[in-house]
């Protein structure tokens, strides 16, 4: 392509950059104005991303959740997945910045979670205001579970069933977030991903098992 | 020669091929091993798997947990890049809005094209799938028999690596002794169904896979490989010692940068530059074609994606390898006067006679599973065991009411923890609630690897209804018409997906397994859309008589005697097997028949 060609392309690929740069500033403008629940418009990673590098939420998308909603995000994770003697809590292991990753997602699968949770969120924490004067993060597990019980049930009570379907998939993000990571794949018993030089079959422990030894 | 730019494209080449998978790789490999000068045209762009694929990434280190994306259709960590059903700029259409009807259609856009990702899965196509019409009536018999494939798939095999053992099984092949790697040992879940499916008729034995499960025997395949060829025998021998075998972790979907599992470009592309006779051309997006006032093939006109430029790679032969309905593209946009309805297709039937593997899948909850002792079994990134399809008896009596079968693929076992790992939790353990905290975990550690389903792969015959033509208006990115896409299932393939989905819930039930999907009273609703197994193939198929074929034995066009095809297009029948391997046996044979041909002044 010769030079002159190239004049054009040049100019249109800097007004795109220009356009999205734009965007990008408004999105932040937005959220600021609008509160956490205004429209994603970052892009997603696009059809050729690196696969090798190690990515953290927020390195290819901004994150919503302000630091009170994290607050009440970090005590939900914690209360649906807590330390135990041998595994530590879901927390601990950056499950919640997973969840804000999520619902910041530019793409379509995440769309519907994003007003789940964000207003799971507040619903829960208003609920703690309502019946014991304190945020989520501050109450007692005992308090927080007469909460999540209500909403865990199956059977919860019709002022409670959107809250109910937040808690499902609230759960399921933060148990799919928590096993995923090395220390949840060591508390499911999940010991691969290592190399080997041979591979001897199932242990004689799992055999007998299943009654084949 | 290299991988090079469009403006390092030498005058003439020998053989121009589009596509650089399965089918193209094969078939540079078996012309360059020979001295042949060969230009690969690929669409996408160069890929190193060496430092480019993902190996041990854990989801947590990926957006999303790795999760399905548009941007990555089969999950992040999943060997593809610029690939997927929607791509943007390369549109396709369906003529019907009802999903039964419509074919969804994989591109694959990268050096090495689908090999990058596929299950490795190497089942040969047994006597019976060649000849459906003599065996059950319906379709079209092949224009050849398994004898004449059987050198083709032991070449392959030896050369690929594939793991596996000999059953004497009825039409799934044996290998001939000394070609197949050995086969690992199966899994707890594998073992498990093995004992108990039997009460349901499943013969559960370990499958063929392109993983190497030991080194290549390096000392003595290349001999056999290329006898009288000592230079193909040096760089042939070189290649297999820079292969290692299987390490036992990472799913073969990811890639493989030790080079034990097959992809074309480690296998094949790689040998095939070292001879020196292959240019790569990346980035060129094939558009027609090109010919001259004989009605002979010149060469490739595409489209350089780097520089909106178009291009014009010349041959003495032209074969197609773009993948199946690529080719069949390229044909039907590769129009002229002396082919007004597109190339090499005076018979009418370019596009026609689309199968896909017919697909349905049921999983189960095995309680027998529950608290089994923790211990590693990632194997070799996949499968070790399968169920092949053995009620020929039946078959024969026409107690069936579909021609051909199904075989079964497992998916079982403690895998790493996806996203998804925990969904089905709180009916599993009996709660009708939401199960959370302590409890969460301990059913968690209990219920994890208790998951075992198979998923089925069967036979399609062609009919009228599936296949494709150009769409009349819309063009892709790059101005070229796009393909229109029809679809139909027939009653064979509906009777197939009935019984498979019994089938398959009776060997769950033998394990004891609880299958928590419900039958769908609607079969179509079980049944895998057209196209979504990746594995279509036809649209230029092979037969005995020109009026109602598109190729020869040899996947020679019979219009156009030096163009030919080195995909899936010349396939006349889906098998119950998957056709990676086939399509790599028909490219050598192909390639044979080629330089035969050339040698002989014929083309």
């Amino acid at each position: 392509m010769s030079a002159a060609e190239n004049i054009p392309r040049m100019d249109r690929r800097k007004v795109m950059q220009w356009m999205l740069s734009a965007t990008a500033t408004l999105a932040v403008r937005d959220r600021d104005a609008f509160g956490a629940d205004a429209p994603i418009k970052a892009k997603g990673y696009g059809p050729d991303p690196s696969m090798v590098t190690i990515y953290k939420p927020g390195d290819v998308w901004p994150l919503t959740l302000t630091e009170s909603q994290r607050r009440t995000a970090r005590a939900l994770c914690d209360v649906i997945i807590p330390a135990d003697d041998s595994s530590p809590s879901a927390s601990a292991v950056g499950v919640p910045d997973f969840i804000d990753e999520w619902i910041s997602s530019p793409y379509p699968a995440q769309a519907g979670d994003r007003n789940v949770v964000l207003d799971g969120l507040k619903w829960i924490d208003d609920e703690a205001q309502s019946r014991f004067q304190k945020a989520l993060a501050d109450l007692s597990l005992e308090q927080q579970t007469t909460i999540c019980n209500d909403v865990a049930s199956a059977k919860p009570k019709a002022e409670h069933k959107k809250a109910a379907a937040f808690f499902k998939r609230y759960r399921d993000l933060t148990a799919g977030g928590y096993y995923t990571t090395p220390e949840g794949m060591k508390a499911i018993g999940y010991v691969g991903n290592v190399p080997s030089a041979t591979f001897e079959g199932p242990p004689i422990e799992a055999l007998k098992h299943v009654g084949l030894a | 020669m290299p991988v090079i730019t469009a403006d390092k494209l030498q005058d003439k080449y020998d053989v121009v091929i589009v596509g650089s998978g399965a089918g193209g790789g094969q078939t540079a490999y078996t012309l360059t091993m020979e001295g042949v000068k060969v230009i690969i045209l690929e669409a996408g762009r160069s890929f190193d798997p060496l430092t480019e694929v993902a190996m041990f990434q854990l989801p947590s280190q990926a957006p999303l947990r790795g999760e399905k994306t548009p941007d990555k259709q089969y999950g992040f960590h999943d060997c593809s890049i610029n690939s997927g059903w929607d791509i943007p700029g390369e549109p396709y259409t369906n003529a019907s809005p009802e999903p039964e009807s419509q074919f969804k259609w994989w591109r694959q856009r990268m050096m090495g094209g689908r090999t990058n990702h596929w299950g490795r899965i190497s089942l040969r196509n047994g006597p019976y799938d060649f000849k459906p019409r003599t065996r059950f009536g319906a379709g079209f018999d092949w224009p050849i028999g398994y004898d004449d494939v059987a050198p083709y798939y032991d070449k392959v095999e030896m050369l690929i690596g594939v793991f596996g053992t000999n059953e004497g099984l009825e039409n799934s092949p044996d290998s001939s002794p000394g070609v197949l790697q050995p086969a690992p040992k199966l899994r707890v879940g594998e073992l498990y169904a093995q004992k108990h499916g039997k009460k349901a008729g499943a013969h559960i034995t370990s499958i063929h896979r392109a993983v190497l499960t030991k080194p290549q025997d390096a000392e003595t395949l290349p001999a056999k490989l290329h006898p009288g060829n000592a230079k193909a025998q040096g760089i042939l021998a070189d290649h297999m010692r820079s292969r290692a075998p299987c390490f036992w972790a990472t799913d073969c979907h990811r890639g493989c940068s030790i080079r034990a599992n097959y992809d074309s470009q480690t296998v094949h592309l790689r040998p095939a530059l070292a001879t020196g006779n292959l240019d790569i051309l990346p980035n060129a997006m094939a558009r027609e074609v090109t010919i001259d006032k004989q009605g002979k093939a010149t060469g490739i006109a595409f489209i350089d994606k780097t520089t909106g430029r178009e291009g014009h790679a010349k041959g003495r032969v032209v074969v197609l390898a773009a993948s199946s309905q690529e080719s069949v593209r390229l044909l039907l946009n590769s129009k002229s006067n002396l082919f007004p309805h597109g190339l090499a297709n005076f018979s009418g039937k370019v596009g026609k006679y689309i199968t896909d593997s017919v697909s349905s899948s049921v999983g189960a909850h095995i309680p027998a599973f529950e608290g089994m002792p923790i211990h590693n079994e990632d194997g070799a990134g996949g499968p070790h065991a399968y169920v092949p399809w053995t009620m020929h008896a039946q078959n024969r009596q026409g107690e069936l009411g579909f021609p051909g079968g199904y075989h079964l693929e497992f998916t079982s076992g403690r895998q790493m923890p996806s996203l998804t790992t925990l969904n089905g939790i709180d009916s599993k353990s009996g709660s009708s609630g939401t199960l959370y905290g302590r409890k969460l975990k301990e059913e968690a550690r209990r219920f994890y690897g208790c998951q075992l389903g198979f998923g089925a792969q069967g036979t399609m015959l062609p009919n009228d209804g599936s296949f494709c033509e150009l769409d009349p208006e819309l063009k892709d990115q790059w101005g070229i018409p796009v393909l229109r896409f029809h679809w139909k299932w027939t009653d064979f393939e509906i009777n197939q997906v009935r019984h498979q989905q019994k089938h398959i819930r009776e060997i769950l039930e033998s394990m004891g397994g609880k299958v928590s999907q419900k039958a769908d009273a609607d079969v179509l609703k079980s049944m895998k859309q057209g196209g979504t197994v990746i594995h279509e193939v036809g649209g230029a198929i092979m037969g005995a008589d020109p009026a109602i074929s598109v190729t020869n034995q040899w996947s020679q066009t019979w219009d156009v005697k030096n163009v030919f095809l080195a995909d899936g297009a010349p396939f006349a029948s889906t098998a119950d097997k998957n056709p990676t391997l086939t399509i790599m046996a028909l490219a050598w044979r192909m390639a044979d028949h080629l330089m035969d041909e050339m040698k002989k002044g014929n083309i």
